[in-house]
């Protein structure tokens, strides 16, 4: 079907940014699997789209010793199947696993997903649980936010518009640390979350190091559970209080209504998933 | 409109054609490939599979513009390969893991694939690697189990 | 030759497995159009006005509405009460009011945004319970109710609750009309029922039935959502044909079909048992409360199989149910895979297992203890046919699942400290094959062969290849009555210029009563080939050949026909449900095991094991699969697949938020046929489709503790049927 839309394919990185600084109201178009749904759905009736796909500068996985960096086009079956990033980042790897089928697997692409900010998306937790921070790119230059800054609202977020997300960087976490990633959908495969939970519990001298745990599908944009994780860090496993460390969960979260599920719902397993994490910690 | 280079089914394609036209529609209206089914237009039903460069891709989100230089096969791209069926055909066939076959082109090529990564899967990983093409004739079990016979392994 | 029984290659198979296959959506006519529906979008109302904004080039576009029906503006069925286009009143958000047509798809989703309705909005019922209007009614009733429960030890209460079901075959609705030169039409479509459409469409443009012409393509699912509503569609193309006089093809975009086509009536069942403190089932209240929907379509005929479904296999030595269909403002409800007796055996299954529980009685025993026996009547008067026996159905799943040993395993697991709880549950149930009562008198369907100079046979008839099986197993009945190979009989396309009236492929109906039919035509054939053409008694296929070819050259083609004809001595009252209600039952027992995580209310069905007797199986593996592909629906009926109403409109109308049950949720699924010494065969097709949930819920709250008794069993709902 064709549409009123133009298309522009990047050549290089260089002129992609250059065709964002001279358009900042241009979509970029990753994989597709985002905005391909939302053309079929008659949601997307004109504008510019500037094709990134073949932009090689934003591919591939490198790791480091200390951090690990992903090319913003990555796909989610690289992700998955990359074995350092399996050994490093294990909460990320089910994440990219559980996003659709194999054939959106193939297609969809981390970067894309952060841009397109859903509040559901499934990489977002664990991204946030590991700390993750973005390059954001543009012909003013390069800079790194946290990603934990970047979702600012619902589908709003801190990219400016002549901006392209161009790495994604995760530090390597400490060993020994428990890394959890627990996603609750309408099925076993291929469905949106209902909720999702990512923790990340590094464990030093017998307490808690830096606990960081973040959510998805529990407030207008994926959200790090400070306060809960602020609880944990440097605490000893067995000294958790698991009614006062979920009331400050509940505290964080402001899970609504929708045609996939309910605000109660939401709540209660949210707790519970908080729970299986807190197993884990405890069981080393 | 642009202008792009592809290979369908070993063959040269030389396409002009406009950059948000899918995949899907391209091969069912300008290449009269209408083997590659329409379900559901968002990529959840995964009738319209096809491998792009060797991988399982669906084509209704898949925009031409992105696919210059790209090398995709159809189910008629399988059969054109050789005298006979593939194994997966021949094991659906058998098996009974077709019934109103609109979703069977996508589950072959899905299957195509897999055994072309993976010779010897599991019984989960095939379960698992299907799970994006939903049947809603079969209940799947005729369908994982031809696959399983396909890659030599009998239940 | 002995083909029945034969695991053969389906007819087609091969070009479904290589995509050659052509569905509808693969055609395309000389100067074709294509077609788009505008819908009321508002649940209740009056039409006052239709605008056309500016924009759209509306002299490109070809516009029909309901003052351009040449005909009768109806889609005809049980009443002719559902319009073909509305003209004032409009009873539900997704009633047709224009359709229009043009060669460019982009043009025309312009054109379709550009239609403005004016509609006085009206009050629209959203609830059963607000519901008044009684569409339908039914009362089956035996023995003394009153003195039945005075009698019981135990009375108890359930309330149960189905929701809506999506068919979600996965080639949404598609139609293609052509009018010819001399004004008669063609319709090609994906369709259930030929002879359901051929005379709608004849209604609507006001021509004689022979002026149309209706043909199958190859239909890529049907599951009951390709009965009635493609006759709409097909008149809504061929009114559009008809008025640009050019081809028309009207393909529904998936999320158009999931929201306006139809779905499995929602049900409300209020059951009270008597029981005695032995567990001896002596009386049952029953209210079975459908919501039809807008309009009346099947809903009765629908009913009529929900009521006499709803006592389930048992004897009641006294029972009353009332089965009521009520109007409501959502898109009529309409046939769907088992036409009202899932949401019955539901209730009834789940019911039992809560009846079980109350005794402190093995729900195991309870069956037991109450099914039915060969000789016994059942609550239509009917006896039970010799040679069936439901208990050694029971039995025989109780072996092939392991039935105790598998509830030891779970209650040992559930002990543990683990937060994810296992069950297993079954459900013993009946599904009565063919139409109910007189329906297969009324429709005296017709089947035919046709036999070529080369000796191969072409059967006629107008039962459509969705997906079950029917080409292949009408083969093999041809075949071993005809005794020549499978290879050797074709069949036709079902086309209604070509094949005779057998009937709509409804109501698990295709084999036992068409491929009957067959067989008869079958035999008259060899009958014909011996008198006429020296065929030797017994003969080989290549004596077959010979006759063929001596018969043809003497006296032309030959075609032999059959007829349906009541059996002698049936009787059936369709006001009491009493007599004859089905030519024949199928029994089954189904046992599922689940695995449920308490922390989520993840529901995971680990394990199925389906038994049943549906007499002789012509093919197992075409058989084999319409269990499977039942068991799976039911799966997703008892945990998955919720329709969201918002407005009298389905809010999730997507597939990425109508869920199914994918390969990753669906175990393999073990099947048993208990043929024993049949000799004929039973409807298979919806069987399936009713016993599969309620072994699910009974595994759910037997690994819970609950009394979940509403579907889908939804995690949300699973959760809140937990103890905080």
């Amino acid at each position: 079907m064709t549409t009123p839309v133009r298309w522009t394919r990047a050549q290089s990185l260089r002129h992609a940014l250059q065709v964002m600084a001279a358009e900042p109201s241009v979509i970029p178009i990753a994989g597709g699997t985002d905005l391909m749904v939302l053309l079929a759905l008659g949601g997307l009736h004109e504008g510019h789209l500037l094709d990134l796909w073949p932009l090689g500068e934003l591919r591939g996985i490198s790791a480091a010793p200390h951090e690990t960096v992903i090319g913003a086009l990555t796909t989610y079956r690289e992700l998955a199947t990359h074995p350092a990033v399996a050994e490093r980042h294990p909460a990320l790897v089910q994440a990219a696993r559980l996003s659709g089928a194999w054939a959106i697997q193939n297609r969809g692409t981390l970067g894309g997903n952060l841009g397109n900010a859903s509040p559901a998306a499934d990489s977002s937790p664990a991204l946030l649980a590991y700390g993750a921070r973005l390059e954001l790119v543009s012909v003013r230059g390069a800079r790194w936010v946290d990603y934990a800054d970047f979702h600012l609202g619902y589908k709003r977020t801190a990219r400016a518009g002549d901006e392209l997300i161009a790495r994604i960087a995760l530090a390597v976490p400490p060993v020994p640390a428990t890394h959890f990633y627990r996603k609750v959908g309408a099925r076993k495969a291929q469905a949106i979350s209902k909720v999702c939970l990512a923790g990340l519990a590094p464990l030093r001298d017998g307490r808690l190091g830096e606990v960081r745990l973040a959510l998805g599908a529990v407030a207008p944009t994926v959200v790090l559970a400070r306060q809960t994780a602020a609880y944990l860090s440097g605490r000893r496993p067995m000294e958790i209080d698991r009614l006062a460390t979920r009331a400050l969960l509940e505290g964080e979260i402001a899970p609504i209504d929708d045609i996939r599920s309910s605000a109660w719902y939401r709540r209660r397993v949210a707790g519970h998933l908080l729970g299986q994490f807190l197993d884990a910690i405890q069981q080393g | 409109m642009i202008g792009l280079d592809l290979t369908i089914n070993g063959r040269s394609v030389r396409a002009r054609v406009a950059p948000l036209t899918r995949l899907l529609d391209f091969l069912r209206e300008h290449q009269g490939l209408a083997g590659t089914k329409e379900g559901c237009g968002e990529g959840e039903c995964g009738a319209c599979t096809v491998l792009v460069d060797g991988l399982p891709v669906v084509s209704c989100l898949a925009p031409m513009g992105q696919l210059d230089g790209a090398t995709v096969t159809t189910i008629e791209g399988l059969t054109a390969a050789g005298p006979g069926l593939d194994r997966v055909q021949e094991a659906l066939l058998d098996e009974g893991g077709t019934q109103c076959g609109i979703c069977t082109p996508g589950i072959v090529m899905v299957a195509h694939a897999l055994l072309a990564a993976n010779p010897r899967p599991t019984l989960d990983e095939i379960r698992n690697a299907l799970a994006g093409n939903i049947c809603r004739c079969t209940g799947y079990t005729a369908i994982y189990e031809a696959v399983y016979r396909a890659a030599g392994r009998a239940r | 030759m002995t083909t029945i029984g034969a695991p053969l290659r389906r007819k087609e198979g091969l070009d479904k497995v290589t995509g050659r296959a052509v569905y509808l959506d693969d055609m395309t006519r000389p100067g074709q159009l294509w077609g788009r529906t505008v819908r009321a979008d508002v649940p209740g109302g009056q039409l006052e006005r239709i605008d056309f904004a500016p924009g759209p080039p509306w002299d490109e576009i070809v516009v029909v509405t309901a003052r351009d029906i040449p005909g009768r503006n109806v889609v005809p069925l049980v009443a002719d009460d559902q319009p073909c286009l509305v003209a004032r009143d409009i009873r539900h958000r997704e009633e047709p009011v224009v359709l229009l047509a043009h060669a460019d798809r982009q043009v025309l989703a312009r054109a379709v945004a550009a239609v403005r309705l004016v509609v006085a909005p009206a009050p629209a019922v959203l609830s059963l319970d607000a519901a008044t209007d009684v569409l339908s009614e039914l009362t089956l009733e035996r023995g003394d109710l009153a003195a039945g429960l005075a009698r019981a030890d135990l009375v108890v209460d359930g309330t149960y609750e189905t929701g809506a079901q999506e068919h979600l075959y996965i080639e949404p609705q598609a139609m293609l009309a052509e009018i010819g030169e001399d004004g008669a039409l063609t319709v090609w479509g994906s369709l259930q029922c030929p002879y359901y459409v051929r005379p709608a469409v004849a209604a609507v443009l006001g021509l004689p039935e022979d002026r149309v012409r209706v043909i199958q393509t190859t239909t890529g699912g049907g599951f009951g959502g390709k009965e009635e509503y493609p006759s709409m569609i097909a008149c809504h193309a061929a009114l559009l044909a008809a008025t640009a006089r050019r081809p028309v093809k009207l393909v529904y975009e998936r999320g158009e079909d999931m929201r306006a086509t139809t779905k499995r009536h929602p049900s409300r069942t209020r059951h009270r048992v008597g029981v005695s403190r032995d567990g001896r089932l002596l009386a049952l209240e029953t209210e079975f409360v459908l919501d039809g929907g807008a309009y009346l379509t099947l809903s009765p005929v629908v009913l009529s199989r929900g009521v006499i479904h709803a006592p389930g296999p048992y004897r009641w030595p006294s029972l009353r149910i009332r089965g009521r269909v009520m109007r409501t403002s959502y898109p009529p409800h309409g046939a769907f895979r088992g036409f009202g007796a899932p949401q019955a055996i539901f209730a009834l299954e789940v019911h039992l297992d809560r009846v079980a529980r109350a005794l402190g009685l093995d729900p195991v025993e309870l069956r037991r203890r109450n099914l039915l026996r060969p000789g016994d009547l059942m609550a239509t008067g009917q006896p039970v046919e010799p040679g069936v026996d439901p208990l050694a159905v029971l039995d025989r799943a109780l072996d092939a699942s392991g039935f105790a040993a598998r509830r030891a395993a779970c209650d040992a697991s559930n002990a543990g400290a683990s937060a994810v709880k296992r069950g297993v549950g079954l459900a013993t149930f009946f599904h009565g094959a063919g139409f109910t009562g007189a329906g297969e008198s009324k429709l005296a369907s017709e089947a035919a062969l046709r036999l070529g100079a080369d000796g191969r046979v072409e059967i006629l008839v107008s039962s459509v290849e969705i997906g079950q099986g029917a080409a292949t197993t009408h083969a093999q009945i041809v075949s071993e009555a005809l005794g020549v190979p499978y290879e050797a009989v074709t069949v036709a396309v079902v086309d209604t210029a070509v094949v005779p009236n057998s009937g709509p492929t409804v109501a698990s109906r295709t084999v036992m009563v068409v491929g009957g039919l067959l067989a008869q035509a079958a035999h008259e054939m060899v009958d014909r080939l011996r008198a006429q053409a020296g065929l030797p008694r017994p003969h080989t296929p290549a004596d077959f050949v010979v006759a063929a070819r001596a018969y043809t050259h003497a006296h032309g083609p030959l075609v032999t026909r059959a007829r349906y004809r009541t059996p002698t001595g049936w009787r059936w009252d369709e006001r009491t449900l009493t007599g004859e209600a089905y030519a024949a039952y199928a029994w089954a027992c189904y046992v599922a095991e689940v695995a449920v995580d308490t922390r989520t209310g993840e529901a995971e069905v680990t394990d199925f094991v389906a038994v049943q007797d549906v007499g002789r199986v012509v093919n197992p593996v075409t058989a084999r699969g319409q269990v499977h592909g039942g068991v799976c629906q039911g799966i997703g009926f008892a945990l998955y697949e919720d329709v969201v109403w918002q407005d009298g409109g389905m809010a999730n109308g997507r597939m990425t938020n109508y869920i199914v049950p994918t390969s990753a949720d669906t175990p393999p699924i073990a099947v048993v046929f208990c043929e024993g010494e049949a000799s004929s065969s039973k409807g298979l097709g919806e069987l399936p489709m009713d016993g599969s949930a309620p072994a699910v819920v009974n595994a759910l709250n037997a690994a819970l503790g609950t009394e979940i008794a509403r579907i889908p069993a939804l995690p949300e709902r699973v959760l809140q049927a937990l103890p905080a």
